[in-house]
C-alpha cells in the first residue's frame, strides 16, 4: 500500500507543480497503442489499463490501434497522438525496427514511450514490459504438472518443431529448475511440429510407451489443444493431466472435460494494467528507465530492467475450472 | 498378364507393411494387438479417403495440390455451421461439406479443363486462395472443442462393430471406388486418359471432361474428410492439415501409382496410405528421436518408389490395355 500512497503522493505534487501555468491539462493522457483494434487479447488489456487509471485518478486511456497488423497502421496512430500532445505512449509494435523513426520522434517532443507485449528495438522506447521471462515460463510449465502430483510422478514434453526457439527455451528453462520437483521425472520429449495431428498422434503415443504417464507438458497452443482431445478418446480423463500453456478459449472444452486441471499464459489484463503504470511512474511519478533500475506497478509489484531496459513482468497467469468462464470470452 | 503384375506390386507393400509390423513388435509389442491396430486404421483413415480421390486424379495425368486446402476450408465452414445453428442434423453438414468440397473440386476441374492451364499451377493457385478464404471467413479465429457439439464432435468417433464410423466411411469410400474403377465407364475412361489421352480421344472419350470429372471426385472427398477432421481433432482454424497435400500424394506415390498417369490400382493407394500411417503411428511409440523420425519416413517413400520404379521397367507401358476389357 505504501507504494501506491507514494504513487498518489508523487501523482498530487506533479499535478499541484503543472496546475500553475495556464497550459496545464488536467488529466495525464496516456495511450496505449495495440497491434490491431478488434483483438479479445487487446481488449482486455485496454480494460486492464482503465484499471490502472482509475486507480491512480487523473489519468485519462486513449485506447488506440490500427484496424489490421500493419507498421504502417500504427505509424499513423502514433503521428496522430503526437499531434495530440499525450503524456506516454505505451504501445503492444507490428514491427521491432519500423516504429522507431515515429517514435524518436515522439520522445523528442517529451513523451514517454514504453512497449509491452511485443517489443520495439531499444533506442525507439524508453523500457519494454515483457509479459512473463523464459526462467518464470520454465519454472510455471512444470509447477502446473507438480502441482497436481504430490507424490511425484512421469510427465512428458509435447513440444512444437524440434527448432521451435521459445519451446526449446522454456524446456531448458525447465530442465534447470527440476531439482527444485522431486519425484517428478521427465520420461520423454517429443514433437507435435504444431500440426493438430502429429500432436494428437504423439500424444497417443507417449500415453502407449508410458502406461504410468501422469502429465502431458505442452507449451504451445496446438499442442495442448490435440494432447487434450488424445488423452479424451483414449479415456485416459484423470490419469493424464495435460497442461502447459493455451489460451482460454481454446482450452475451455479441456477444463470442462477434465482432460486439463490448469494451464497458463500471461494474463493480458495485468499486462495493460503494468503498462499504463509504469507509462504513469516515467511520465509523472518521477522514475527513470535505466538497466537495474525498479519501477513500481501497483499491485503486480515492481518491474526490474535489464541491460536492455527489458523486464519481465510476472509468472504466467494460471486458468483453471475457477475462473476460465470469465477468461474464454476474452481471448 | 497386367493383373499379376499388379497383384505383385500390391503383394509387396502388404509384404513390407508386414515387416514394417514384426520389426516394430520386437521394439514395442503393444503395437499390434488388435485394438491398437484398429487405432491406427482409424487414424489412417482420413489419408486413405484423401489417396483415393488423389489417385483418380493422378491416373488422368494431373495432381491436386489443393486438398489439404479443401479439407480445411470444408472442414472450418462445417465447424461454422454447426457453431452457428446447433441443430443441423450431422448428415445435413456432411451432405452440405461433400456438395462444398465439389464445387471447389470443379473449380480446378474447370480452370484444367476450360483454360488448358497445367493441373500443378492450378492447384497451386486454389490452395492458396482456399487457405485464404478461411482466414476470411474465420477471421482468424478457431474453432474450439467446447463451442462443438457433442454429435458433431461425437459422429465420427462412434463404435460400430468394434470399428469407429471413420473407418468405416473409409472402408465405404474403397469399396465404392473399387467399384467405380473396375467396373463403371468413368473408371475405365479414367484409366484411358491417363494411359493414352490421343488414344483416348479416337475412342470418343473427352479427356478435359473425364479430368474435371477426377477433379470433382477428388474435391467431394476432400469435403467430407474436411468434416471427419474437424469433429475428429475437435478443433478447426486455418492451418489445419498444412502440408498434408503432400503425404497424400506420398500414399499414392508408394501405392504405386505413376505420377505419369495411367497405371495404379484402388489397392494400391489404400495400401500406401496404410504403409504411411504405419510409420506415423509406430514412430512415436518406438522411441526414435524426433530429429530421425523425419529421416525414416522419407526414406521409406525413396525405398518404396525405388522398387515401384524397378516394376514399371520390367513392363513397359501399357497402354488402353485393361479399357479394351470394358464393351
Amino acid at each position: 500500500m505504501s507504494v501506491l500512497k507514494k504513487v498518489i503522493a508523487s501523482a498530487a505534487v506533479a499535478t499541484a507543480l503543472l496546475s500553475g501555468p495556464a497550459l496545464a491539462q488536467d488529466n495525464t493522457r496516456i495511450a496505449l497503442v495495440v497491434k490491431a483494434l478488434g483483438i479479445g487479447f487487446f481488449e482486455a488489456a485496454a480494460k486492464g489499463a482503465e484499471e490502472a487509471a482509475a486507480e491512480l485518478g487523473g489519468v485519462e486511456i486513449i485506447y488506440t490501434g490500427p484496424t489490421d497488423t500493419t507498421a504502417e497502421g500504427q505509424i499513423e496512430v502514433i503521428n496522430a497522438l503526437i499531434a495530440q500532445q499525450v503524456d506516454a505512449i505505451a504501445i503492444s509494435a507490428n514491427d521491432t525496427d519500423a516504429l522507431v523513426p515515429t517514435l524518436k520522434k515522439a520522445m523528442d517532443r517529451g513523451i514517454t514511450v514504453i512497449s509491452w507485449d511485443s517489443g520495439v528495438a531499444p533506442e525507439g522506447r524508453q523500457l519494454h514490459l515483457n509479459p512473463s521471462s523464459n526462467a518464470l515460463i520454465g519454472n510455471m510449465i512444470i509447477k502446473l504438472a507438480a502441482d497436481h502430483l504430490p507424490d511425484g510422478g512421469e510427465v512428458a514434453v509435447l513440444s512444437a518443431t524440434t527448432t521451435a526457439t521459445n519451446q526449446n527455451i522454456w524446456i531448458e528453462e525447465m530442465t534447470k529448475v527440476m531439482g527444485d520437483y522431486p519425484g517428478i521425472d521427465v520420461v520423454s520429449t517429443v514433437y507435435g511440429d504444431d500440426l493438430a495431428d502429429k500432436s494428437y498422434r504423439e500424444a497417443q503415443g507417449l500415453m502407449q510407451a508410458h502406461p504410468e504417464l501422469d502429465a502431458i507438458i505442452a507449451p504451445t497452443s496446438v499442442g495442448i489443444v490435440a494432447a487434450a482431445q488424445a488423452v479424451v478418446d483414449a479415456g485416459k480423463v484423470g490419469e493424464v493431466n495435460v497442461t502447459g500453456l493455451g489460451l482460454p478459449s481454446e482450452m475451455a472444452g479441456a477444463i470442462e472435460s477434465g482432460a486439463s486441471q490448469s494451464f497458463a499464459i500471461w494474463n493480458p489484463i495485468d499486462l495493460g494494467y503494468s503498462a499504463t503504470v509504469l507509462a504513469y511512474q516515467l511520465a509523472k511519478g518521477g522514475a527513470v528507465a535505466e538497466p537495474g533500475a525498479e519501477i513500481p506497478m501497483g499491485r503486480m509489484g515492481s518491474l526490474t530492467l535489464d541491460d536492455n531496459n527489458e523486464g519481465a513482468m510476472a509468472d504466467p497467469f494460471v486458468y483453471d475450472a475457477s475462473n476460465i468462464d470469465a477468461f474464454k470470452s476474452i481471448f | 498378364m497386367l493383373r499379376r503384375l499388379l497383384l505383385l506390386r500390391e503383394t509387396i507393400l502388404i509384404g513390407a507393411i508386414l515387416l514394417l509390423l514384426a520389426l516394430i513388435a520386437t521394439r514395442f509389442p503393444g503395437f499390434i494387438a488388435p485394438r491398437n491396430l484398429a487405432g491406427v486404421f482409424n487414424d489412417t483413415a482420413p489419408l486413405i479417403i484423401l489417396a483415393l480421390g488423389q489417385m483418380v486424379v493422378i491416373l488422368t495425368r494431373c495432381i491436386d495440390l489443393s486438398v489439404a486446402a479443401n479439407l480445411a476450408l470444408c472442414g472450418m465452414v462445417a465447424a461454422m455451421l454447426n457453431v452457428a445453428m446447433p441443430g443441423l442434423p450431422i448428415p445435413v453438414i456432411i451432405a452440405l461439406v461433400i456438395a462444398l468440397g465439389a464445387v471447389l473440386g470443379a473449380i480446378n476441374g474447370l480452370l484444367v479443363w476450360k483454360l488448358a492451364i497445367p493441373p500443378i499451377v492450378v492447384t497451386l493457385g486454389t490452395m492458396t486462395i482456399f487457405r485464404g478464404i478461411i482466414f476470411l471467413i474465420s477471421d482468424g479465429k478457431w474453432v474450439n472443442a467446447h463451442e462443438m457439439g457433442a454429435a458433431f464432435t461425437g459422429f465420427p468417433r462412434a463404435e460400430v462393430l468394434g470399428l469407429s464410423v471413420l473407418s468405416w466411411i473409409a472402408l465405404l469410400a474403397v469399396a465404392v471406388f473399387a467399384i467405380m474403377m473396375s467396373r463403371t465407364p468413368l473408371g475405365r475412361s479414367i484409366f484411358a486418359v491417363g494411359g493414352n489421352p490421343h488414344a483416348a480421344v479416337y475412342t470418343g472419350i473427352n479427356v478435359g471432361r473425364v479430368q474435371f470429372l477426377a477433379f470433382v471426385l477428388s474435391g467431394a472427398l476432400a469435403g467430407l474428410t474436411g468434416y471427419l477432421w474437424v469433429a475428429r481433432y475437435a478443433v478447426a482454424y486455418v492451418d489445419i492439415a498444412g502440408g498434408f497435400e503432400l503425404e497424400v500424394v506420398a500414399a499414392c506415390v508408394i501405392g504405386g501409382i505413376s505420377i505419369a498417369g495411367g497405371v495404379g490400382s484402388v489397392g494400391g493407394a489404400v495400401l500406401g496410405a496404410v504403409f504411411l500411417g504405419v510409420v506415423k503411428n509406430a514412430l512415436p511409440v518406438i522411441n526414435v528421436s524426433p530429429f530421425w523420425q523425419l529421416a525414416i519416413s522419407g526414406s521409406a517413400i525413396l525405398i518404396a518408389v525405388a522398387f515401384n520404379a524397378r516394376a514399371g521397367r520390367t513392363k513397359g507401358r501399357i497402354i488402353l490395355k485393361s479399357a479394351e476389357a470394358t464393351p
